[in-house]
């Protein structure tokens, strides 16, 4: 246990507030999903006082359980009395039903996949679904949403209020998840997991905690997906093995000044076995169908990445990439697919292939085309990293390119 | 940009046993128009064996029309203009085995020709 209330707090702050929210809108439905908020955030009010005060109790984690369905209660209570003396509406028989709840494993675990399903709402752009599912299932603050995304607080702030509203206005049945809402919205919620990982994983911002937050925060939502049996399909594993792949490496990605490591040059010592297993274990699961999905090819590719000494292994990559382009069309996988079909037909071929390509304001295509020209035009290579620093909006990025344009100057 | 289709057309079964050298060299091919964001319909391979050929008054076996030589596939792809669409069928690996490829504008509905 944390020695003082000020260091435990932030940590179950995180850990909890999203678990209790989940339970709680459950129990009072999408529409007062503020007032749920609200008893939690009193609750850790309440903690800040009376710890700080009397000491931390022996089960923190129980005592915000039972503060919040005290609070809870009253606050049923006293809707109750309201509905039934305003209204009648309300029969005491209902009321005693709705107040008839726990925070319990099954109930948490539950009441988080609904709330999974609820935030992945296609009324919202992909990019507001992350800041929500950053804020209601993770428990971020605003500040930390704004600087994940390098955007200003403001910005953020707005974006959060008009997707809750649609969230409000949505009348999504959290209560009681139904089979064919899970497999409606199933895509979209895979869709969003692998945004936000992604958002983590090339996040422009150079807070490297941030970004391995989002990468776990990330992780750990798609695991609750692989634990309920109607959403532990082969898409989720393949989703989790890619994370668990790409995340085995985020401690060799970055130096301790914050910049990006290539992957050529990183020490693989670094590199985490366990997730690398825990990625295999995923994988295998998720080929035990014959459904081959985006994340079935990019968990492959990863895999693949996490095996540095087969000989074959960009032969395999390149194939892997003809596959998922033919999926889906995306810059950043068109360059990575001639990344690989360089590394296997060589850097000649490689740079007509690029050239084809037609992204020229993509500075990610000019690193590319810089790297390919290294061993043979220094002075072509060097015009393409200098375009690739104009473009770049990274910090980090742009280190890593001027590194690169002095190792050719020597 | 518009679309074209490119009719692959044999006179011996090219999905018969292609090594795998001839099959990662035709996934390149069609992966290198998907990565210029150019491919609109990776189309399909098409049966050499599970082939009939209707006619007004009888039904004969296989593909084969006049000439000895039958459809093996197809795809659709968007280009700037039919040059553009034929320097890609120009790349296709099928006419190293003897093969030809027939590129044809899709006609949009108020187009006659």
């Amino acid at each position: 246990m944390a020695a003082n209330t000020s260091e435990l707090l932030p940590q179950l702050f995180r850990l909890e507030y999203s678990k209790m929210t989940a339970v709680l809108c459950r129990l009072f439905g999408l529409q007062h999903m503020e007032t749920a908020e609200d008893i939690v955030s009193e609750t850790f009010l309440k903690a800040t006082e009376v710890w700080s005060a009397q000491g931390i109790p022996e089960n923190p984690t129980a005592w915000l359980y039972t503060v919040a369905k005290n609070k809870t209660k009253d606050y049923l209570k006293h809707i109750s009395i309201f509905e039934t003396q305003v209204k009648g509406a309300l029969t005491s028989g209902e009321t005693q039903a709705e107040t008839d709840f726990d925070f319990n494993p099954q109930s948490i675990s539950d009441s988080q996949l609904a709330m999974i399903f609820a935030v992945c709402n296609p009324a919202n752009s992909a990019a507001s679904q992350i800041c929500l599912a950053l804020q209601i299932l993770c428990g971020f603050s605003v500040e930390e949403i704004a600087d994940a995304f390098l955007s200003k607080t403001e910005t953020i702030k707005k974006r959060l209020l008009r997707a809750r509203s649609n969230l409000r206005n949505d009348n999504f049945q959290i209560r009681q998840l139904q089979e064919a809402t899970i497999k409606e919205r199933l895509d979209v919620v895979l869709r969003t997991l692998y945004l936000l990982f992604n958002e983590g994983y090339f996040s422009k911002s150079n807070n490297h905690l941030i970004r391995k937050d989002l990468c776990s925060e990330a992780i750990r939502l798609a695991l609750i997906l692989t634990e309920n049996p109607l959403t532990n399909t082969t898409q989720s594993n393949a989703l989790l093995a890619l994370m668990c792949f790409q995340s085995s490496r985020l401690d060799a990605r970055a130096n301790n000044e914050g910049e990006t490591v290539l992957y050529e040059q990183q020490d693989k010592n670094l590199w985490s076995k366990e997730l690398i297993e825990q990625g295999n274990y995923y994988l295998v699961h998720a080929c035990s169908g014959n459904e081959v999905s985006k994340y079935h090819l990019e968990a492959g590719i990863a895999y693949w990445h996490t095996t540095p000494t087969d000989n074959n292994k960009w032969s395999h990559i390149l194939q892997l990439y003809n596959q998922l382009i033919l999926i889906e069309y995306s810059p950043m996988t068109a360059l990575n697919r001639t990344f690989a079909f360089a590394k296997v037909y060589g850097h000649q071929p490689g740079i007509q292939e690029a050239e084809k390509l037609g992204l020229s304001n993509n500075s990610h295509y000019h690193s590319l085309l810089g790297y390919l020209y290294a061993e043979t035009d220094t002075d072509k290579a060097i015009a393409h990293y200098q375009q690739a620093i104009c473009l770049t909006k990274s910090t980090a990025e742009k280190k890593t390119l001027m590194k690169e344009i002095n190792r050719l100057l020597l | 940009m518009r679309e074209f289709i490119l009719i692959f057309r044999n006179s011996t079964n090219s999905h018969d046993n292609p090594s795998p050298e001839q099959l990662q060299e035709r996934m390149n091919w069609l992966a290198g128009i998907a990565a210029q964001n150019k491919l609109a319909d990776k189309g399909n391979r098409l049966s050499a064996s599970d082939a009939k050929t209707v006619k007004p008054d009888m039904v004969t076996d296989g593909p084969y029309t006049e000439i000895k030589e039958f459809i093996s596939g197809y795809m659709i792809l968007k280009a700037a203009n039919i040059e553009e669409a034929v320097a890609f069928a120009q790349a296709n690996p099928v006419l190293k085995a003897g093969g030809n490829v027939e590129v044809r504008a899709i006609l949009r509905p108020e187009e006659k020709s």
